[in-house]
């Protein structure tokens, strides 16, 4: 089933749904009364999620036993990608309004958005990597870039940390699954094969 | 497409969002004739409001803005949480103790504290510290009113409010702050004509998410020292503890003025989304109320009392 090639399709467009859902939203009025915060948290989020889903893939197929899982891996990624895009555009655009300079200062100046766009700048070259032919021409060299992942992923998470007032569940969460996927990273068995 | 425009009906016409929430217990209530439900979740019209303070040049937010999303985190910490919620908050019997410094210490029922002093309505703005705003309606008396009533003594330098802390509430400590919620004001502030004991908003009794049956709002200053569902109001000597300020008194201080030049440290204040809005607009000195209450901060440094 997981090598269908309608599987894609169907993890694809569970990836969009969430951006269909913001523009219907938008559109209908069904996001609150802040919408544009809804937006920006909700890529946000989505960011995170897609991100840890894309991180998840290579534990689930050892642990799972499923290796076709990896057909989906670049899809999540580059899903991740395109959320965390949306949302530094409705920074860029709707808070600061294409202004360079404001930009930069809140760069410089608060620690969350510095580490968002750390992660942002993380997620850009393994994005631009993802290609079969960047795959071919970096060999081994793709994987070391592509840990970057986990960088990322970490920055998402101290940038909604530091952003939150004082309820701090919510990022704490991601950074638990976070921990928890870098641990089975460390701990992976050595050479055992296991049986299929 | 965000941009919503100004409804052309009513707010009368408006069904309370409590009771479209609530429409299998209103159709179950009104067909069997158990209507204590559905009267509970409707909102109690306030009488005898006279037209008080407006600010001027402000386009008032439809009610579903304000009783939709809030900030009151003893039923939740998403904006949306409180309306689901609070619906568990028992508003009456209430009483609201007034105590310390003063002659005549007392503890109000609700409904005579209402009629303490001639209700108004006043269009204010509210800004909160996340760098967003309101204009809303309120329905109150100045402060004033209340702790002359009481008759302060030489002592009492500043007042401390403390909202409800019961069962109804969601663990709140999990969020992070000590609860029972605290907030506090220098006695002249407190005095402040534009200082509102706040009973309802809308033509109507505070929604529960809203703080009901009583809370503060100081317009100059950021929503989140506005405190809810009041029971306590003490007169005391010093500053009193705040519970955002104790868990951190380095973004939220004991004064909070509305104040565009000085940053929150993680953000900055000197914009605001006003709810409806696609673009933020710039934060106004004492949220545009400076003409009014800057005297009361002749010669503070305010970004050291911030």
């Amino acid at each position: 089933m997981l090598r269908s090639k309608w599987s894609k399709v169907v993890v694809w467009l569970a990836c969009l749904a969430p951006a269909l859902w913001f523009t219907y939203g938008a559109f209908t009025n069904n996001l609150g009364p802040n919408p544009i915060e809804a937006i920006t948290r909700g890529t946000g989020d989505w960011t995170l999620r897609l991100l840890l889903a894309s991180l998840a893939i290579t534990p689930a197929r050892r642990l799972l036993g499923v290796p076709d899982l990896i057909r989906f891996r670049r899809m999540l990624g580059l899903w991740a990608f395109a959320y965390a895009f949306l949302h530094l555009m409705t920074w860029v655009w709707l808070d600061k309004f294409f202004d360079p300079a404001e930009m930069w200062a809140d760069v410089v100046k608060r620690k969350f958005v510095t580490a968002g766009m750390a992660g942002f700048l993380c997620l850009l070259p393994l994005a631009i990597t993802s290609t079969t032919g960047w795959i071919r021409r970096l060999g081994k060299n793709w994987q070391r870039l592509h840990r970057l992942a986990y960088v990322a992923a970490a920055a998402g998470v101290v940038h909604y940390w530091w952003l939150v007032k004082s309820d701090i569940r919510l990022p704490a969460m991601y950074g638990l699954i976070l921990a928890a996927l870098l641990a089975l990273r460390a701990f992976k068995p050595r050479a055992a094969p296991s049986p299929r | 497409m965000l941009i919503r425009q100004a409804p052309e009906y009513r707010w009368s016409q408006i069904t309370p969002r409590e009771v479209y929430g609530n429409r299998r217990r209103f159709l179950a209530a009104a067909t069997g004739g158990l209507l204590i439900g559905a009267t509970d979740a409707r909102a109690q019209k306030l009488e005898g409001v006279t037209k008080g303070f407006v600010t001027q040049g402000e386009k008032v937010n439809p009610k579903e803005d304000v009783t939709t999303y809030n900030n009151f985190y003893e039923y939740g910490t998403g904006k949306g949480d409180p309306v689901r919620n609070a619906g568990k908050l028992k508003t009456r019997p209430w009483v609201v103790s007034v105590e310390g410094h003063c002659a005549k210490p007392r503890k109000f029922d609700i409904d005579s504290l209402m009629k303490l002093a001639p209700l108004e309505e006043r269009i204010y703005r509210m800004r909160c510290v996340e760098a967003w705003s309101v204009v809303v309606p309120w329905i109150g008396y100045s402060l004033s009113h209340l702790l002359k009533s009481v008759e302060p003594t030489a002592k009492a330098k500043y007042v401390a409010f403390e909202t409800l802390y019961d069962s109804s509430m969601l663990r709140p400590e999990m969020a992070g702050i000590e609860f029972p919620y605290r907030e506090g004001l220098r006695m002249d502030e407190a005095l402040h004509p534009l200082t509102l004991l706040t009973f309802g908003m809308y033509g109507e009794a505070l929604p529960k998410q809203n703080g009901a049956p009583v809370r503060m709002v100081i317009p100059w200053k950021y929503g989140f020292k506005g405190i809810k569902s009041i029971v306590k109001v003490r007169l005391v000597e010093t500053e009193p503890a705040c519970s955002w300020k104790i868990i951190n008194g380095r973004e939220y201080g004991f004064y909070s003025n509305v104040n565009p030049e000085v940053d929150h440290p993680r953000w900055s204040q000197a914009s605001e989304r006003r709810l409806g809005e696609f673009f933020k607009r710039k934060t106004l000195m004492f949220n545009g109320y400076g003409d009014q209450v800057a005297s009361l901060y002749a010669g503070m440094d305010l970004k050291k009392y911030y």
